[in-house]
């Protein structure tokens, strides 16, 4: 069924009874020509364009709980492009010009809020930086603007400007960036993907690999043995858990990044604030919640909760910038688990293991990434090379020196 | 979370800075690793969803470096150690 105006008034007008579940709920068959385990946004991403784009049709997904589950369930919805390494700015901006295409090419309303987001800028030196990164945006044919303070004031008159510790100086904007409704993309790829025969299969954990001689033949799962003559890996959060069952030790640790929702409020945010150095940002909802964050909590979790001092220090934050928001309270937090690579950026890479493929650390990146990284895997998977604008994200990286440390921030994972 | 200091007592977490995996007590030798060895060390991680033997600093505080083992799942701390003394135990120390 393909949804339009015309459909929802109809069903508006004989009681809502023609609509159908938007994905097939099928038994996996014994081999598929690829796997995909990970029902998220990105596993989802890229089987729909693994059917769409790079013609494969015998492709399963297999997710260990329900599809929206996991993380893409479980972040702040933000879009945006605005890097500046070489490695990453042409991934992102690709990822953002797929958003802005999105709706149409799944037939499904995701939401894409394209409201601008905005970094601010507190000091000489950050301007500086900002103003570099905001060229290197451009050169890579992304957009950004450069706000003084009377421009801020009259979008965000809001803000608090006189802060003794970090006034605002300034901003960097990108009016391209905005917010899309996380579990519509979700929902959006699974019925895409399902409708071109794409196996679709929920509460299936995978609990090893079948790996001979160096290949890999398929998946052990709760539903019994998957054949697959590849297999590719999307479950980010998990990805140190799976891989071990390959035997394989990843870069990677995992952390939990607490988010926020404060009740819902008349429309006061129009667009996206970060607020680096306090390590805040923040939108507005459609329903009128501001939905915020900060840091990691900054140790080893897979808790998917988070602890009271990060909420504290996340807050703080929030009234240093927004001291409109003190009386707000807080209606809803919760914790996502992250691959905090060692860089800070994410890996799709073949592994050394035949057939077997790789999609994780997104660290706190992952959900603007979505189309991108479906694309650029499904890419990897069917053509068996890199994507133009993910040749950067290989596993050989960490040996050869060729990390990507878009903030500056060096290996220490303690620095994430 | 509460680490229970050997010397202090409960303290509360916010005091301590997190390092990582306490693995990392066990540096190669400069004179004799391989570059695999360093790209291992610095960069490999086992990452459990479980038990974690991990080094946490008490800056706020006396600024002895604890082994703290964590539950990853649950941040149930099951023992807290001097560094030092593990190190030693290692052979890492005098």
């Amino acid at each position: 069924m393909r949804y339009s105006g015309l459909k929802v008034i109809k069903e508006a007008l004989t009681g809502h009874k023609g609509w159908t579940p938007a994905w097939r709920d099928p038994e996996p068959q014994p081999h598929y020509d690829i796997i995909i385990i990970g029902g998220g946004g990105h596993g989802l991403a890229t089987a729909h364009y693994l059917a769409s784009v790079y013609g494969q049709h015998k492709v399963a997904v297999i997710e260990k709980g329900w599809i929206g589950g996991g993380n893409v369930g479980r972040n702040t919805t933000i879009i945006r492009s605005n890097y500046m390494l070489d490695g990453n700015e042409p991934f992102y901006e690709f990822s953002l010009k797929l958003w802005e295409g999105l709706e149409q090419n799944i037939n499904y309303n995701a939401m894409v809020s394209q409201r601008g987001i905005m970094n601010l800028i507190h000091s000489d030196a950050q301007r500086d930086a900002f103003i570099r990164r905001g060229n290197a945006m451009m050169l890579n044919g992304a957009d950004a603007e450069y706000l003084d303070v009377a421009a801020i004031k009259r979008e965000y008159p809001f803000l608090n400007f006189d802060d003794a510790r970090f006034p605002i100086k300034g901003g960097l904007a990108q009016r391209r960036g905005g917010t899309v409704r996380h579990d519509a993309v979700a929902w959006g790829y699974a019925r895409a993907a399902d409708s071109k025969g794409v196996d679709i299969i929920q509460n299936c954990e995978v609990t090893g690999f079948r790996i001979e001689n160096g290949k890999c033949h398929g998946v052990e799962t709760s539903k019994g043995f998957i054949g697959a003559n590849k297999v590719g890996c999307a479950v980010a959060g998990n990805s140190g858990r799976l891989m071990s069952m390959a035997g394989m030790r990843l870069p990677i640790e995992s952390h939990v990044l607490q988010a926020f929702v404060s009740e819902g409020l008349k429309p006061v945010l129009p667009g996206v604030i970060t607020f680096g150095a306090g390590h805040f940002y923040v939108s507005q909802s459609d329903k009128g919640g501001l939905v915020f964050g900060g840091d990691i909590d900054g140790y080893n979790s897979y808790a998917q909760r988070g602890n009271l001092p990060v909420v504290e220090d996340v807050c703080e934050g929030g009234m240093a910038i927004m001291p409109m928001i003190g009386r707000a309270r807080l209606l809803r937090m919760w914790g996502g688990i992250m691959d905090m690579s060692m860089d800070g950026s994410p890996i799709i890479d073949r592994t050394d293991i035949e057939g077997l493929y790789f999609n994780g650390g997104w660290c706190y990146g992952g959900f603007k990434a979505t189309p991108a990284s479906g694309h650029v895997f499904a890419h990897l998977l069917a053509r068996d090379t890199p994507h133009e604008t993910a040749t950067a994200y290989r596993f050989d990286r960490f040996k050869t020196g060729h990390m990507i440390d878009e903030k500056g921030m060096g290996n220490q994972p303690n620095l994430h | 979370m509460i680490i229970n200091h050997p010397l202090l007592g409960p303290r509360d977490s916010a005091e301590f800075v997190y390092l990582g995996d306490a693995e990392l007590i066990d540096r190669p030798d400069p004179e004799t690793a391989s570059p695999e060895d360093w790209y291992e060390y610095g960069y490999l991680r086992d990452n459990p969803a479980g038990l974690h033997r991990e080094l946490w600093w008490h800056e706020g505080g006396d600024r002895s470096w604890l082994v703290v083992t964590r539950n990853t799942m649950t941040h149930e701390i099951t023992s807290v150690e001097i560094a030092r003394d593990v190190a030693r135990k290692m052979g890492r120390s005098s």
